[in-house]
């Protein structure tokens, strides 16, 4: 790690004054397990690094007056977890509980996770996050959506197909009492230049709270497809939520894909073909036909396409509360 | 549900008084890159760089080290109390061998900033000191080289703290942090239901 | 000299029972100090700048700034790293930066300025066509073996071209197929590397390493000393199989910053140097045209196999081809390719484990041809003598054990025809099975034995503990030997000053130990009989030593061991026992079978594989603790579902950058991926005669094809490369 200096601010607004107006002077740390490793290896070389963990209104979760969830984004992935509130977002929880380690889930936060860097080898071996290697290299886990321009990652956030599914928000401070609530779905964007963040923050930005709408009925599911146990990174996943009419029929659904763009992937496809029908198995895998047919796989991933049908497939199975009848 | 990128929406509900409070106990923040060695010093009590002494609680003591921002927890264990059992495995904790109780949370010394854990209690595997998880260890011969045990002894005592009657499914779903090249796993499995059954 | 024997099963008191490892509390507690935990005073951290291009020729490096980087204290750069030396792969060590802390050394390597002309790279070991136009293919040998044998005036090429298509046209069934295994890495959790120190002119290395009395000589020829000037010590190593045999460039290194600075130094390999060029094990993929007959049994195999053990070439022996399970009729071709990746080392069970990855599925796809049971095709090539082991009644041994291994899997019930088995929504299953041989021929062992008019016993071997069990066995042949318990007796391993013994690899560690200590034990007990024959009024060749006294055979007349020793008078007795590769001995012997059997379940949509159930049924001559033993087969099973399923070198095509050389990318099998597993120690009195035979490579060697059998019987379609990724399942069914 390269010398920096530490801070471990007690409020949002000596957060807001540590942080700099200039990309990568400055990195929110909170559990650490992204940032470190990163700072480790050179990637991510900060003059400052600015410790979030010992600001009291971001580490709670708390019941909003309109009956939003509101989570501090320093609130560890074992506390989301094992909150009461957090019962009636399975979604959430599946893909908390994906993240099989219970070190990083003891350790990582939800912003944290939120805002991981991606697990792109090119990137963490130095070659930046736009490497033109990519497109003809070992890409085997890179984007199949997406992808036409520079960036050929995949976002690694596990959770954030769950948030932007169930239409979550970010509330986002920065300098001058800035307060602004960002829809999930709105927080990522692909980058077209190297040094470009992977999300709209500015550099003295920074994400407070996660806020959950009320559930109103809704039932959401998140599927991963994992090569086997333990923290590694899904090849393909989905979420989905769904808001059911009396009649068992699907009156709205959002459907997110995971690892398989530069961003959470929001697939108004597959919603297209639940929307007015009742879910079935085929149903499902005609979603998660949908939700592909737009793929360009790169050379060595074209096996994902298959994956991601599979997780849209089972993520809206799941949700409509049938068994996905694989692993 | 339909436009899900074009929703604005503003919460209320915040306490914006928590937003305003100690806006003050920094003095106006300037770009970095033109402040001086002084300037950083005027600032904040809470802004370190370079070596500074601290003191951590580690395994029910005070212990004085001296640590650069940049010194992880697991190097001060390590290097300045002597205290091994927490291993250097991966870069990035994905191995789990550096596993140590923070404030009763089993998390990996390796990506935590020594500066981050003042103030909270630390142990590490030689706190244990012959736990039923250690005997356990032993009786089923759950170690081969070593190297990967002390992280796995911590993750095992931590999930049966968590649950302390857990089943044979939830000790193969809930140890999956860590990582053992001779390959214990099937033992270490044992090892942790025998704890959970009461008997070791 | 005492006649050198083992007791028998009813006789032994300590052998053959499960004893708890004596340094299981050290490894749980955190007590126990590995290479990497020795902190000497005063010692520097030293870490080291690798190649980041895998073929380059260095046209600067600067460490100038190094030098000056605040608690940097020296900086050392590699010979092979000079201006204009071409490196051949990445991550290959160019300069150490030796400094008061790791952090200081890290951030003097980050200075470090580096500048290289990127010279061609080939890295696609599995493309032969693109190794070929490359130019980086090379000869790795071939036999031919036909019963038939040309006449006088055949032109024996004609000859052979002729006969073997002949022997395919009259078999039953023709098999044509590709197989592969990608290359692994050793992985070791504890990287290389060492923390040394000089004292009075004399190198003492804390080295890891799996070879304590054979790198005194390695350190010693490097930094021009002798011997006897330097001591590796190593009580604990975090994992070796098979790649730390040597000191390393690296750690003669840290010995030269040490005497240069005058103080210790610490120098451990980060993790994905550890992974880059520390231990790899050579790819093989193979093309195979295969003859049987109605029966299954082989009747001609022809095949071609290619892989890369680095950047010399090499790979995959020929010699071992095909694997266990061989026709008469045969002709196999090895062709190597250099390859910018570092040059593999010897990897538990060297060739082996690639050998039955690529021959045994071939001969399952014979089985799957034919519709038949693969039991019941492996049993009649058994039975047909198609036999190739280093087990001396090899066919019998592999039916007894199959029988046992299909009865602990439920064979007869579970099995199903290739890709006949029901589907549980997207989820089928399937059986596969393997087999295997190992020599495991004790390695040399030099022992002292002391034993203390007091009764104390005390042993000193220039052994070292693997993660075997090295002490605890040791321990317990002693215990045997003198009718003690085992924590009567105090052992010492892993100091290269004490008598030489060899390294441990090939499966010699317990089959050396048990030989030297045996005989060190039976010498220092004849002794000892002698002065208690006076005081018992017995012969010396009627007394026995058991249950902490020595007695008189048959009757109860007896004095305690400790009244034994106090007639040594006020000298310890000491003896040494020596054991060497090729003695005549009943303790030891070598070649063992083996046979694994996997159940798996594959989700077709995914192509992901759960090991549902996977049996081992070893047999190793005379075991001394089946509690270490097992653990053993346990460990080598585990390994074999990680290198089945998950663990591979990934280098990028253009760059040959290893691209995933960090443990988040390195995927390993991981606590709740392994299934049941059962272990079977087949030890009837026909083995257990054969006196040890080491155990702890045979199991590595068949999970791969096991388990890629069972996949291939769950799906109906082979996956052909090895480690078998959602990916290859995928394509295979694709292809299908």
């Amino acid at each position: 790690m390269k010398a920096f200096e530490y801070a471990s601010p007690r409020t949002e607004a000596e957060i807001v004054d540590l942080l700099s107006a200039e990309p990568g002077k400055t990195e929110i740390l909170a559990g650490g397990t992204d940032l470190v490793g990163l700072m480790k290896k050179m990637i991510v070389t900060p003059d400052r690094v600015v410790n979030i963990m010992d600001v009291p209104t971001l580490r709670s979760i708390d019941e909003l007056p309109d009956g939003s969830v509101s989570i501090g984004a320093a609130v560890t992935l074992d506390d989301v977890l094992a909150h009461p509130y957090i019962d009636i977002y399975p979604a959430i929880k599946q893909a908390i509980r994906g993240i099989s380690s219970m070190q990083l889930q003891a350790q990582g936060t939800l912003g944290g996770e939120v805002c991981q860097r991606p697990r792109c080898w090119f990137y963490r071996n130095g070659d930046g996050l736009l490497s033109p290697d990519v497109a003809e290299g070992a890409n085997e886990f890179h984007a199949i959506l997406g992808n036409s321009g520079p960036a050929k990652f995949v976002n690694s956030s596990r959770i954030a197909p769950a948030l932007i599914a169930l239409d979550a928000q970010l509330r986002v401070v920065g300098p001058e009492e800035d307060e602004q609530f960002v829809p999930v779905a709105a927080f990522f964007r692909s980058p077209h230049r190297e040094g470009q963040r992977e999300h709209v923050l500015e550099p003295n930005q920074f994400v407070s709270h996660i806020l959950l709408p009320p559930i109103e009925g809704r039932t959401c599911a998140t599927y991963e497809v994992r090569h086997g146990e333990g923290p590694d990174y899904p090849l393909a996943a989905a979420a989905a939520a769904l808001q059911f009419d009396g009649f068992g029929i699907v009156r709205d659904a959002n459907v997110v894909l995971g690892q398989v763009a530069p961003m959470p992937w929001i697939s108004q496809e597959a919603a297209d073909v639940l929307r007015g029908r009742k879910v079935d198995e085929a149903l499902a895998e005609t979603a998660g036909q949908a939700a592909v047919s737009r793929a360009t796989p790169l050379s060595q991933n074209e096996f994902k396409v298959q994956l991601a049908k599979v997780a849209v497939k089972r993520a809206i199975l799941l949700a409509a509360g049938y068994e996905t009848g694989g692993f | 549900m339909t436009d899900l990128k074009n929703k604005a929406a503003r919460k209320s509900g915040f306490n914006r008084r928590d937003f305003f409070r100690g806006s003050g106990a920094i003095a106006a923040a300037t770009a970095l890159q033109t402040q001086t060695a002084e300037a950083i010093q005027n600032q904040s009590p809470r802004v370190i760089s370079g070596e500074t002494s601290i003191s951590l609680n580690v395994n029910g003591k005070d212990h004085q080290v001296k640590v650069a921002p940049n010194t992880t927890l697991l190097d001060a264990l390590r290097y300045q109390l002597d205290l091994t059992g927490a291993k250097p495995v991966s870069s990035d904790g994905s191995s789990g061998a550096s596993t140590v109780f923070v404030d009763g949370k089993p998390m990996t010394a390796s990506t935590i900033l020594a500066l981050q854990a003042v103030g909270k209690k630390i142990e590490t595997v030689e706190s244990l000191g012959a736990d039923a998880v250690q005997k356990a260890f032993v009786k089923h011969d759950a170690e081969q080289c070593g190297f990967c045990t002390p992280g796995f002894v911590m993750a095992v005592r931590s999930l049966l703290d968590k649950k302390p009657n857990a089943s044979k499914e939830e000790i193969r779903g809930g140890l999956n942090g860590n990582i053992c090249r001779c390959g214990t796993y099937a033992n270490i499995v044992e090892a942790a239901i025998s704890v959970a059954k009461g008997g070791n | 000299m005492a006649v050198y024997s083992w007791p028998s099963r009813e006789a032994t008191a300590v052998i053959g029972k499960e004893y708890d490892r004596l340094d299981g509390l050290a490894k749980v507690t955190g007590a126990a100090k590995y290479t990497y935990d020795v902190n000497l005073k005063n010692q520097l951290v030293a870490v080291a700048l690798g190649c980041p291009h895998a073929h380059c020729k260095i046209t600067k490096l600067d460490v100038a700034a190094a030098e000056k980087t605040p608690g940097v204290v020296a900086v050392h750069i590699f010979e092979h790293a000079a201006v204009g030396s071409e490196v051949q792969w990445q991550g290959e060590l160019l300069a150490v930066v030796a400094a008061e802390s790791e952090a200081a050394a890290r951030a003097g390597v980050d200075t470090i300025k580096l500048e290289f002309e990127e010279l061609d790279v080939f890295t696609e070991d599995e493309n032969l066509d693109a190794a070929e136009k490359a130019e980086r293919t090379g000869k790795g040998g071939g036999k031919t073996e036909l019963e038939r044998e040309p006449g006088d005036d055949d032109d024996e090429d004609e000859f052979i071209e002729q006969e073997i298509a002949r022997l395919f046209k009259a078999s039953k069934y023709v098999v044509e197929g590709y197989y592969g295994i990608d290359a692994i890495t050793h992985c070791c959790l504890e990287p290389h590397g060492s923390t040394v120190e000089w004292k009075d002119g004399k190198l003492v290395a804390y080295l890891s390493t799996q070879n304590v009395s054979g790198t005194d000589e390695g350190f010693a020829r490097d930094l021009k000393l002798t011997s006897d000037d330097v001591e590796v010590k190593c009580d604990y190593i975090g994992g070796g199989f098979g790649s730390k045999f040597a000191p390393d460039y690296w750690a003669v290194a840290a010995a030269k910053i040490s005497k240069e600075t005058g103080r210790p130094v610490k120098f451990l390999l980060s993790r994905d140097q550890e992974l880059k060029i520390a231990g790899n094990r050579p790819s093989g993929y193979m093309r195979v045209r295969l003859g049987a007959d109605e029966n299954g049994v082989l009747t001609i195999w022809d095949s071609h196999h290619w892989g890369t053990a680095g950047y010399k070439g090499g790979g995959v022996s020929q010699t071992v081809m095909p694997y266990v399970i061989r026709p008469k009729n045969y002709r196999r071709i090895a062709t190597t390719i250099k390859s910018n990746t570092a040059q593999s080392r010897a990897w538990r069970a060297p060739n082996h484990p690639q050998a039955c990855a690529m021959s045994q599925t071939a001969i399952d796809d014979v089985a799957a041809k034919m519709g038949a049971n693969s039991y019941d095709v492996f049993a009649a090539n058994l039975r047909a003598g198609n036999v190739d082991s280093q087990h001396p009644d090899a066919a019998n041994t592999y039916l007894a054990e199959m029988a046992r291994g299909a009865a602990l899997i439920d064979w007869k019930a579970n099995w199903h025809a290739h890709g006949k088995g029901k589907s549980r929504g997207s989820i089928v299953d399937g059986l596969g099975m393997a087999l295997h041989t190992w020599g495991g021929t004790a390695n040399n062992s030099d022992c002292r034995l002391k034993i203390s008019p007091d009764g104390g016993v005390e042993s000193f071997c220039g052994s070292q503990d693997l993660g075997t069990g090295t002490r605890t066995v040791i321990a317990q042949v002693l215990a045997e030997t003198f009718g003690l318990g085992i924590r009567d007796v105090r052992v010492n391993v892993g100091s290269s000053k004490y008598p030489a013994s060899g390294a441990s690899g090939g499966s010699t560690t317990v089959g050396g130990v048990s030989e030297s200590h045996r005989r060190a034990g039976q010498d220092a007990l004849e002794k000892i009989f002698e002065l208690a024959a006076k005081e018992l009024g017995a012969a010396a060749n009627s007394l026995e030593a058991v249950g902490g006294k020595v007695r008189v055979k048959g009757t109860d007349k007896a004095i305690s061991w400790k009244k034994a020793c106090t007639l040594l008078g006020l000298k310890p007795l000491e003896v040494t026992a020596s054991y060497k590769r090729g003695d005549q001995s009943t303790l030891s012997s070598s070649g063992v079978c083996g046979v694994q059997m996997a159940h798996v379940e594959v989700d077709k949509e995914t192509g992901v594989i759960k090991v549902k159930k996977f049996v081992a049924v070893q047999d190793q001559g005379l075991v001394i603790n089946p509690k270490t033993c097992k653990s053993q087969i346990y460990g080598a099973m585990i390994m074999g579902i990680a290198a089945a399923l998950y663990e591979r070198r990934i280098t990028d095509p253009k760059s040959g950058a290893f691209v995933n050389a960090e443990l988040a990318d390195y995927k390993l099998a991981r606590l709740g991926d392994v299934g049941d597993l059962v272990v079977d120690l087949y030890e009837p009195e026909s083995e257990r005669s054969r006196g040890v035979i080491g155990n702890g490579e045979p199991p590595a060697i068949s999970p791969k094809a096991a388990i890629a059998n069972a996949v291939a019987n769950a799906l109906g379609v082979r996956v052909p490369v090895i480690p078998l990724t959602p990916k290859r399942v995928l394509d295979a069914l694709a292809k299908a």
